[in-house]
């Protein structure tokens, strides 16, 4: 009997699985009365998801033809048509299976059932941009119109911004472009420009510089943008988008990195020949400034509860203060947020075990950096996630895993969708949030329901394609 | 509908069990699960009369349960071991000085130890981490772990067989911070072309042993350009003096999203100390949790054989959940390394036999079964095994 389940579900996996392909009608599903009451065992670890792309059989072969694929445990669509391979615009159909052989599976196999159980949140919002706390007072508003610095940067970034200039000039947002060429090239003092740009302008939005590690006096130029800048707080925030083939659902992270000062100091020497020290400096003042930030942004965005990740058991009196400040500032001023601690080892293993465990994650300058490309890679990859960094008086937007993509130059196959929600970001950050929303909820709307996806996302779709859909989509949400 | 080859990791994951693969890829999975360590080049200095004495640090948490296990099944077994047993623990910082000196002097005395993980409380500055010191003195300069999936054991990956070669000793695990200024506090990482070299060699050198095609260095020498740019130089220097192993190097969070993402890429991933902790931490969590890997932490004299992780597990401690499989394989580890290799095999393969063809799974790897569950299935199979050598 158990062989015979085996062989179903090893039959029934082809095809069910396959995810929506580009340019398929993808409707969103209900939540299908039959999956709301499977059985969780808490205990269980988290499910296992199949890769939706590889399909299955025993033996290569199938001997029994009235076999048909399981339609709640498998499908993420139950109840609509499987993507039929002649026709690429038929909707996902799963015929229904004999009620016993439904209750079966669903007892014996409550993992893999789970496994396809479809991202709760299929709403546009998920991915709009949060509210950033803090004042701000307007600056360089000439005529209505905001000006913002560009840096162009290296690799994919030029690309990227003219297609960001696109769909803001479709959007009609009361942006003007500063453009300033700082690349990795030319000679020290270009930062100068850049900088006083900023400085003017008080918003910027930048591609990765890159930094040639091989030559020791050459200063990291993104470093550098963000000690001068005084720019302490970089805020990701990681969500699951539905379509997108990911191992994990449900994820819905923010990281908050303290972007200035520990391990980035910039400060090293070799002290006799063969022997290196590099020095990490942390302060009380620069850890208890991204605390508030942290804790502040939880509070107006309603967030349960903020993780600090250190490493305290080994650096006792570095990361002894960073947990120290944030413990003080936890249980004094913030006490409707629950506040938990982890250390650096075992958040990591957490986040690739069970992501959904965590709400808001404040954490020093290295651990950040780690985390949240862990938290990026999650989600479906580098080309997702915007970041922001932000300061007292100015802000930079950017991507948020900082990749130059080099190796993506010219070939139309980079996602956009990174610089599209650093272009959200600043609109947010500025106060447009109508046009913010228009924008986020266009982009939604290209990756959920048109299912255009770039290859870095396992799909076949094009840059170019992807940003012509978004612009149709808010030119459709403006009427 | 279209149809293909069943996928391995499909099977696994839901659970197919060996009885239905065939018999070849039973025992290559079998062989695989089997420990890679090598015999110790040097003679065992606590080997008396055909037997080894190895020092116990049972230290806290789940330690303790788990080295009363690890000795019934190599009594079980007719393991010729002898463990001398010490008290390493957290609890009292003023006998901990004398207990950390005693544990020492046994270790070099015996030559290799089997350790729990001793907490570090991080209230007080002034206490040093015993395991930290542990292998500092001891000169335990790398810590090598092999993180492979295990059939039947779910997991999102599949086909993943890293091995972590990572610095052990020095690094930001140096222990020199001050407080220069109140609210100011400076922390040091020190770094030495000399401990870089050890590494690199000693990493090219599994690699030749084992067969391994392709080492991936992980540093941030974008940002720290001289400490990870000396690491690279250093890992490049030695690269070319193994010209049949291919090395790359890749910056410290792009490996942590390539690993997250696409793990069958890895080979041998070698590491600095703090990036180390780190990504292998991330790759146990993908094969399956803390409670499967073994590392060992060896040095030019000593090896000290423990979990790869090094959880204290404190909250299962009598709740008989916990999973043993880290512990049982750290000394099935340090079997090999003794060169009690027959031993350690056939303890090895009840392990495998137990997580694939019972499936005797604890609640961490997503199993309802209890520490003992496991354990008594495990002597079952050690007990049929050494029944048909008699």
């Amino acid at each position: 009997m158990t062989s015979i389940l085996f062989t179903l579900i090893c039959l029934t996996v082809p095809a069910v699985l396959t995810a929506p392909r580009n340019g398929r009608q993808i409707t969103p599903s209900t939540p299908s009365i039959v999956t709301d009451s499977i059985i969780i065992d808490p205990i269980v670890t988290d499910s296992i998801v199949i890769d939706p792309i590889v399909t299955y059989s025993i033996d290569g072969s199938i001997t029994d033809p009235s076999i048909q694929p399981c339609p709640l445990s498998m499908c993420p669509h139950p109840g609509m048509r499987l993507p039929d391979e002649s026709s690429s615009t038929s909707p996902c159909y799963c015929p229904p299976l004999p009620d016993p052989m439904i209750k079966c599976f669903r007892k014996d196999f409550p993992q893999v059932a789970r496994a396809f159980h479809n991202s709760s949140r299929l709403d546009a919002s998920a991915i709009r941009t949060h509210l950033i706390p803090g004042v701000r007072k307007t600056q360089a508003k000439y005529g209505g119109r905001h000006r913002c610095t560009v840096l162009p940067g290296d690799g994919i970034g030029p690309e990227m911004f003219d297609h960001l200039k696109k769909i803001f000039i479709a959007c009609h947002a009361p942006i003007d472009f500063e453009v300033v060429q700082v690349s990795s090239s030319l000679q020290s003092g270009d930062m100068e420009a850049a900088l006083t740009a900023i400085q003017r302008n008080g918003v910027g939005i930048k591609g990765n510089i890159e930094t040639k590690h091989h030559d020791a006096t050459f200063k990291s130029r993104n470093v550098e943008l963000r000690h001068r800048m005084d720019l302490y707080a970089n805020i990701l925030h990681c969500v699951s988008i539905p379509t997108i083939p990911t191992r994990h659902n449900n994820i819905d992270i923010v990281i908050i990195r303290e972007n200035t000062e520990g391990e980035y100091s910039g400060l090293e020497h070799e002290s006799i020949p063969g022997v290196v020290e590099s020095i990490k400096i942390v302060t009380q003042g620069k850890i208890e400034r991204i605390s508030r930030m942290a804790f502040e942004y939880a509070k107006i965005n309603k967030r349960k509860k903020v993780t600090a990740v250190h490493k305290a058991n080994i650096q006792k009196l570095g990361d002894g203060l960073f947990l120290k400040v944030a413990k003080e500032m936890a249980a004094k001023h913030y006490p409707e947020i629950k506040f938990e601690s982890m250390i650096v080892d075992n958040a990591s293993m957490q986040l690739v075990a069970k992501p959904q465990q965590f709400d808001v994650m404040l954490m020093p300058n290295l651990y950040g950096n780690i985390i949240s490309n862990i938290a990026c890679g999650l989600i479906g990859g580098p080309g997702l996630v915007s970041g922001m960094n932000i300061g007292d008086k100015y802000a930079v937007f950017e991507t948020g895993t900082r990749n130059t993509g080099s190796s993506l130059v010219g070939k139309d196959v980079a996602n956009p969708t990174a610089f599209i929600r650093a272009g959200v970001d600043m609109l947010r950050y500025l106060g447009c949030d109508s046009h913010a929303n228009i924008i986020s909820d266009a982009l939604w709307k290209t990756l959920t329901v048109d299912g255009i996806h770039t290859p870095d996302l396992k799909g076949t779709g094009k840059t170019s394609e992807m940003v012509r859909a978004t612009i149709k989509n808010i030119r459709e949400l403006q009427h | 509908m279209a149809t293909s080859r069943l996928s391995k990791g499909f099977a696994r994951a839901l659970h197919l069990t060996p009885s239905s693969w065939a018999p070849e890829t039973v025992n290559r999975e079998m062989k695989h699960f089997r420990s890679a360590i090598t015999p110790a080049a040097q003679k065992m200095p606590g080997r008396y009369g055909g037997r080894h004495t190895v020092t116990a640090l049972a230290g806290d948490g789940i330690g303790p349960e788990m080295m009363e296990h690890v000795k019934g099944i190599f009594a079980l077994a007719h393991v010729p071991v002898d463990f001398e047993e010490l008290n390493l623990n957290s609890s009292n910082i003023k006998q901990g000085e004398n207990d950390l000196q005693e544990a020492i002097t046994s270790i070099q005395r015996n030559g290799v130890a089997l350790k729990g993980n001793v907490e570090t409380k991080f209230d007080d500055p002034a206490f040093k981490s015993r395991n930290m010191e542990l292998r500092k003195q001891l000169d335990l300069r790398a810590n090598v772990l092999h993180c492979s999936t295990v059939p039947t054991v779910p997991s999102r990956h599949t086909g993943i067989n890293i091995i972590m070669i990572r610095e052990n000793t020095e690094g930001e695990y140096s222990g020199q911070e001050h407080t220069c200024v109140p609210g100011v506090v400076e922390s040091l990482k020190i770094v030495t072309r000399e401990r870089i070299e050890w590494i690199s060699h000693f990493a090219f050198d599994y690699a030749l042993r084992h067969g391994r095609k392709k080492i991936t260095a992980v540093h941030k020498a974008n940002i720290q350009k001289l400490g990870d740019g000396l690491f690279l130089k250093v890992v490049n220097d030695v690269s070319k003096l193994y010209p049949q192993i291919k090395c790359d190097s890749m910056i410290v969070d792009n490996a942590s999203m390539q690993l997250v993402a696409k793990p069958q890429q890895f080979d041998i991933m070698l590491m600095p100390n703090l990036y180390g902790n780190i990504i292998s931490n991330i790759a146990c969590g993908l094969v399956g949790g803390p409670g499967l890997v073994s590392g060992v932490n060896i040095g030019n004299d000593y090896a000290v054989f423990e979990t790869g992780t090094r959880n204290t597990g404190s909250s299962l401690i009598g709740k008989d959940i916990a999973n043993p499989t880290s512990f049982l394989r750290a000394s099935v580890d340090m079997l090999k390394y003794l060169g009690l290799s027959e031993h350690a095999d056939m303890i090895s393969d009840a392990i495998f036999r137990t997580l694939t063809e019972r499936m005797v799974h604890t609640p961490d790897i997503g199993g309802k079964h209890k520490t003992s569950d496991m354990i008594r299935s495990v002597r079952d199979y050690l007990q049929e095994e050494m029944d048909l050598r008699k």
